[in-house]
């Protein structure tokens, strides 16, 4: 059994964490573009960021002045048990939000969208968004918090099976171009791509592809590993770099998640993991000890899986 | 070639703002004041009072919400600062600049270049651009105190109107300049030649979408 307390307090040490410390695979790969980039403005704009990160750590203040939208992933062992359960478990994560909201400080960037609202808090209606995951065994829960910024990076469209490759492409490109000028996307950012599932799945897929997957991670179906690539490349290859600035780095990597959809369509979804690519995560054990990481390791075979039944032990065995 | 690197009054004269160059990195000094819709709707529509001199005191306005909190005891902690994107202002921002005879516009991403030939250059004023975006730890080291919150019961912390003093804040970029000549433009029209390469082979979706064709009696398939 979990302790209720441990989760409370990991999620206020993760929320810190997330706002303040860019993750190592990102930085890898922006230090790197960085390292190739040629653009004098946009040469100039990595260099700052690169400043600022260190600037944020040594000062133990927030990366980002948009402190985004905190929202939180729960992945659990099958075996897993919460005290007080799920309840007491949402009840400790919208806690755990509105203490570090005051604490760090973050931005009180929710709102009701009508009436505007804001608690001061980052707590409202369906705020922060809560997902789950589930494992086939263990006693543990991973926390995962993600504070996704931006508004624009992101598009949706109904694509069909005669759009095809160059289809996909020619979206990806569009929303790349739309919201890449001005650096509206705040490139160059992790780009996710949702393809299939129903609208709202679609949606997630991209979401999760850009937030949930780390930077040279890649897709275990080959054939979608190397549209990854391929991606990247391309959108490499426009000339566009940071803040819209003359340049070649746009996009740090490219991850695509896929999901079966309906046999007349093909919609996509894109996301854009913006530079200040906030996400941490920790592991609770059921006697309470407490393993910090960045990588959230979500895109298990598990929640990848197409099979009716998940008997991969006896497979594996046959 | 590194950018040229300008300090900067948050109260400038006006030969200090004709001698920036598009693309110049450029620091602030003295009193910045934030203000977006928030500010402009009770400002301007709702003819609220301006809780402070302007331009006298500061000719800066900052598209921004701060990452910052008021203490119980009435004091400020200021983290991080970054710009919201300035283009969903430009309703309100004529008749602010004239209201208020604001000379530096500091945001996110810059207005178009008829936006700075219309109201900017008769104003003598200019856009500064944040960098990044954001360089939040960067612009919160820059703060050297906060002088006020106005307005916060009304609009709460985000949209409330945060008066900054500014030592060496940045970097900005300067993005505009008084021929009402625009940073992103001048990048995009670069970037431009390119565009058709890098689509050759794509193709235009089967199902169209209202904004590819503007003539709402048209089908979209």
């Amino acid at each position: 059994m979990i302790p209720i307390s441990v989760i409370q307090s990991t999620a206020e040490t993760l929320m810190d964490k997330a706002a303040i410390e860019i993750p190592q695979d990102y930085l890898n790969g922006l230090q790197e573009a960085a390292r190739t980039e040629d653009g004098d403005l946009s040469s100039f704009v990595l260099k700052a960021m690169l400043e600022n990160y260190e600037a944020a750590k040594e000062d133990r203040r927030a990366m980002c002045g948009d402190t985004g939208v905190p929202r939180w992933f729960v992945k659990m062992g099958n075996e897993a048990r919460v005290e007080g359960g799920m309840v007491a478990l949402e009840a400790a994560l919208r806690r755990a939000t509105a203490n570090a909201t005051n604490g760090v400080p973050l931005r009180p960037n929710r709102v009701h969208p009508l009436w505007r609202t804001d608690h001061d808090n980052n707590v409202g209606i369906g705020a922060p968004e809560i997902e789950y995951g589930f494992e086939p065994e263990g006693e543990w829960v991973d926390l995962i918090t993600v504070h996704k910024g931006g508004l624009f990076g992101t598009d949706y469209r109904m694509l069909f099976p005669s759009d095809g490759v160059q289809g996909i492409k020619r979206f990806y490109l569009d929303s790349l171009m739309a919201f890449g000028k001005r650096g509206l996307a705040c490139q160059p950012a992790i780009i996710g791509i949702g393809l299939g599932g129903s609208k709202d799945i679609c949606m997630t897929l991209g979401k999760r592809a850009s937030t949930l997957r780390i930077v040279g991670s890649r897709n275990s179906d080959p054939r979608i590993a190397e549209m990854e690539d391929e991606f990247k490349e391309l959108g490499n290859s426009i000339g566009m770099g940071a803040m819209g600035f003359v340049g070649k780095n746009m996009v740090i990597d490219c991850n695509i998640e896929v999901g079966y959809c309906h046999t007349g369509g093909m919609p996509m979804s894109v996301h854009a993991f913006c530079l200040s690519s906030r996400r941490a995560v920790a592991r609770i054990h059921a006697d309470g000890r407490v393993g910090h990481r960045t990588d959230p390791d979500w895109f298990t075979d598990y929640q990848r899986r197409e099979t009716v039944e998940w008997e991969p032990v006896q497979e594996a065995a046959e | 070639m590194s950018p040229r690197e300008i300090t900067l009054s948050t109260t400038p004269t006006d030969e200090a703002i004709a001698e920036l160059r598009l693309g110049d990195v450029v620091y602030l000094s003295g009193l910045m004041y934030t203000a977006r819709e928030g500010v402009y709707m009770r400002a301007l529509e709702e003819r609220a009072n301006i809780p402070m001199e302007l331009p006298a005191q500061s000719a800066a306005n900052f598209h921004c919400s701060p990452a910052a909190r008021i203490n119980e005891d009435g004091s400020f902690d200021m983290g991080a600062v970054t710009a919201t994107a300035s283009f969903r202002f430009a309703k309100w921002l004529p008749e602010w600049m004239a209201k208020t005879g604001a000379k530096l516009i500091v945001g996110k991403g810059g207005m178009t270049s008829k936006d700075y030939k219309e109201y900017f250059v008769p104003n003598g004023a200019v856009y500064l651009s944040t960098v990044g975006y954001g360089t939040g730890a960067l612009l919160g080291r820059g703060v050297e105190n906060v002088e006020a919150v106005h307005w916060n019961e009304e609009l709460g912390l985000a949209q409330a109107m945060w008066v900054l003093k500014c030592n060496k804040m940045g970097p900005f970029i300067v993005a505009s300049d008084l021929n009402g000549d625009c940073l992103f433009e001048r990048e995009n029209a670069k970037i431009a030649e390119n565009v058709a390469r890098v689509y050759e082979g794509t193709k235009p979706a089967v199902l169209k979408r209202y904004g590819e064709s503007d003539d709402r009696t048209d089908e979209v398939i």
